[in-house]
């Protein structure tokens, strides 16, 4: 169990939230262009990372906006929070 | 020479206080060099180091485990198995582990326990009678013993459920697989791990791999806690930590890896004989030899490599579990531990070649595979010794992501374990 602080409304349990993933994904522009493999790198691929990994969170029993997050997936620690369209700090 | 276990070598060791039992495994150093390593010493991985030496005369190989055989996934399941899946594919799969179930204690000369005492699946609305029951007929089609149970067979089969109508999610009826069960986890570990060790698979605990060499498109050998091991062919059966190991090889997958967790209850007389699933509300329970009732619950949402899984998750399984079983209600709990289980979009495994030559996966069994490790680790010696899947994993290799041919088995495996 941990406690994020969502950037709108100050800390919060994480049972208020809800996960969406890797962040940073950026959606290829023309679709229609890209190969099979490149779509399914896209679509499917994913880093799975342990250790800092940069993530989107919704505030979804609360504000219900998007945020991203900076979290060590091998303790759960949060190191940083940082609003949509943002850079990650470090 | 490995002395079979028998009655006779029983009561012998016994005029010894089992003091003289021989060692069930070596503890070799790695060698320089092998023909084939398995990375992780779980179940799978075993059983494909088993496979690989009795089936495809690998000799020369050996299973790498960064803890102990059998610390991950494999010792942390509630063990439930059963075959019972939607898709083709699947049923071929998992009912091919299911058939070699029937006989792995015989084969390993280890009890593993296996015991088909049924698994039920219930159904809580209308949407689940009408799934449960296309999966019914599904299976029967794929010749899986399967039977859909009304509401008074549900409560004759299994009495201590709560059939009333006026619960929040009223039980509607169940399916029912009566060769399913459940088997004694470590006993899978132990047992594939003595026999591939006494056909010279050496099994080297403590030792964490931390890199994959290549050499172009090819691997050449892995970086491990003990130095260095050369090696054309590498199987990775990781489980929640493949990804952790594709990185390395510097290639993706389809994986999210996430807390799953269970508990179990002091023991008590038996009450409950058989295994009771429920998808809707997500909880599942069954009563091991000791007595003690284990309780499975779902996952946590977001990827984390702890092992631990949050309270609230819990809180929602025991309240349906109450629910359910009003007899359990003054019921205390004695453990609750969790694994991290690498879970495939379409919650289906891979069981793969991939784009680097000798570099092969077992993995994404995710919240269920326990059930499959026999038949897993049989394919996956097949790919790995013939350099191409065997017909009845060649459905579950990586390329589906590509070609759009999923095995979605989200709604289908009701819950997934
Ligand atoms: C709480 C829970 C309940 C479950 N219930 C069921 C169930 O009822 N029925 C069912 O069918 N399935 C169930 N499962 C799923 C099942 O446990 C797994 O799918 C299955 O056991 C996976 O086996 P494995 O051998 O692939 O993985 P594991 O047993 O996890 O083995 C992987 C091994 O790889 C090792 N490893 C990882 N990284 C490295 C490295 N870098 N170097 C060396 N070694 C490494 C790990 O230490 C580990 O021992 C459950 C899982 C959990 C967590
Ligand atoms: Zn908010």
């Amino acid at each position: 169990m941990f406690l994020i602080k969502c950037p709108f409304c100050g800390e919060r349990d994480h049972s208020e939230f809800s996960y969406g993933g890797e962040a940073h994904l950026v959606r290829p522009k023309q679709p229609t262009e890209l190969s099979d493999d490149q779509w399914a790198e896209y679509l499917f691929m994913r880093k799975n990372i342990k250790g800092l990994q940069y993530e989107r969170w919704n505030h979804l029993h609360g504000c219900r906006r998007w945020f991203n997050m900076a979290r060590d997936t091998s303790n759960d620690k949060i190191h940083s929070v940082y609003k949509i369209g943002e850079k990650p700090s470090k | 020479m490995k002395k079979k276990y028998s009655i006779f070598a029983l009561i012998k060791n016994s005029l010894s206080y089992h003091e003289n039992w021989q060692k069930a495994w070596r503890n070799p150093e790695p060698k320089s060099k092998y023909d084939a390593v398995i990375i992780g010493g779980g179940g799978h991985g075993l059983a494909s180091a088993y496979y690989l030496a009795k089936e495809h005369n690998f000799k020369n190989i050996a299973v790498l485990e960064k803890g102990w055989i059998g610390g991950g996934n494999t010792g942390r399941n509630t063990t439930i198995i059963r075959s019972n899946y939607l898709w083709d594919a699947s049923a071929g799969l998992y009912d091919h582990a299911l058939k070699i179930w029937e006989n792995l204690s015989q084969e390993l000369n280890y009890n593993v326990m296996f015991s088909q005492r049924g698994v039920m699946n219930l159904a809580h609305n209308q949407h689940d009678v009408r799934e449960l029951k296309r999966r019914t007929h599904a299976n029967r089609l794929n010749g899986i013993d399967c039977e859909w149970l009304n509401v008074e067979q549900v409560k004759k089969f299994c009495p201590i459920i709560n059939c009333s109508p006026n619960i929040r999610y009223p039980v509607m009826g169940s399916t029912l697989q009566r060769r399913a069960g459940t088997a004694r986890h470590d006993a899978v570990a132990w047992g594939y791990a003595r026999g591939a060790d006494a056909m010279g698979v050496d099994i080297i605990q403590n030792c964490e791999v931390k890199g994959i060499k290549r050499n172009g498109d090819s691997v050449e050998g892995i970086e491990t806690t003990k130095g260095f091991i050369r090696t054309k062919k590498i199987g990775v059966v990781a489980a929640g930590h493949s990804s952790v190991i594709a990185n390395m090889a510097g290639i993706r997958l389809p994986l999210e890896s996430k807390p799953l967790q269970a508990l179990v209850s002091e023991p008590i007389k038996p009450i409950i004989d058989t295994v009771v699933m429920s998808n809707a509300v997500h909880a599942y329970v069954s009563q091991s030899d000791k007595g003690e009732l284990v309780i499975g619950a779902g996952t946590d949402a977001y990827i984390s490599y702890t092992q631990k899984g949050t309270h609230e998750i819990i809180e929602g399984t025991l309240k349906a579990i109450l629910e359910l079983y009003p007899i359990f209600s003054r019921l205390r709990m004695l453990r609750q531990w969790g694994g991290v289980v690498d879970i495939c979009p379409d919650a289906s495994p891979l069981i793969s070649k991939t784009s680097i030559k000798g570099l092969y996966f077992n993995c994404g069994w995710g919240t269920g595979g326990f059930k499959a490790t026999p038949g897993s680790g049989h394919l996956f010696a097949h790919t790995i010794a013939k350099d191409e899947p065997h017909a009845l994993n060649a459905s579950f290799n990586i390329n589906r992501f590509v070609s759009g041919d999923l095995v979605d088995e989200h709604g289908a495996a009701a819950v997934a374990h």
